[in-house]
């Protein structure tokens, strides 16, 4: 588990995943979009607590290789203020065959979204901005 | 007892608070406890039940005990990814 303010090096972090014994490598990339509930987003800014995101991210990727056959997995998420189109978080999963590099790669995402201590603050076109409410809160 | 306890807030807390933190002498017993005062003071109106809660860097429960000296981390609902 990996929190940065620079650019995600997808390529490099993919390649440490690489093994003899993988036939398969799954990722999620989330990509910074330029709209959000119907309003245009200029840019975005993610807030991270650090010591507990990593502590809590090495947690769910051990989770994670408990519960599916999987040979490696790692996680990077970015920090700071981001651009449209940045990649904001990757998830690389590798193992022997996809099913279940497929099924640990959406388990990690899920899981580092609702419970990494990691905020968004969406800077909207109009010069307002607001941070944005979590994904399971609007259903209670 | 009263115990002197050191409070943490981030994002949309911290906007609220007007603070990064700061200290507390309280009689609460657990964190709730605590976070139940410090909401009124601050208006924190976010569901208490997605919101997250650390002692001294590690996340607990809403029924964790403070201790005095203890450092408590009030988290939003996260927004991650």
């Amino acid at each position: 588990m990996k929190i940065t303010d620079k650019e995600i090096k997808i390529s490099q972090a993919s390649n440490r995943l690489r093994n003899k014994r993988s036939g398969a490598y799954v990722s999620f990339e989330g990509w910074i979009r330029n709209h959000n509930e119907g309003r245009h987003v200029r840019r975005l800014e993610y807030e991270v607590y650090e010591p507990i995101a990593i502590k809590e991210g090495e947690n769910i990727i051990d989770e994670a290789k408990k519960k599916f056959d999987i040979h490696h997995a790692s996680c990077i998420h970015r920090s700071g203020l981001l651009d449209i189109g940045e990649c904001a978080v990757w998830v690389g999963v590798s193992s022997s065959h996809r099913k279940d590099a497929f099924e640990a790669c959406k388990f990690i995402i899920d899981e580092v979204k609702s419970r990494l201590p990691i905020w968004k603050k969406e800077y909207y076109e109009n010069g307002d901005s607001g941070w944005v409410n979590c994904e399971t809160c609007s259903s209670s | 007892m009263s115990k002197l306890i050191e409070v943490s807030y981030f994002a949309v807390f911290r906007e609220k608070a007007g603070r990064d933190s700061e200290t507390f002498n309280t009689k609460s017993e657990t964190v709730l406890d605590l976070f139940g005062e410090i909401k009124k003071i601050h208006g924190f109106g976010e569901p208490q039940g997605h919101c997250k809660v650390a002692i001294n860097n590690d996340l607990v429960q809403w029924d964790a005990k403070i201790e005095d000296g203890d450092k408590v981390l009030f988290f939003p609902p996260v927004s991650g990814g």
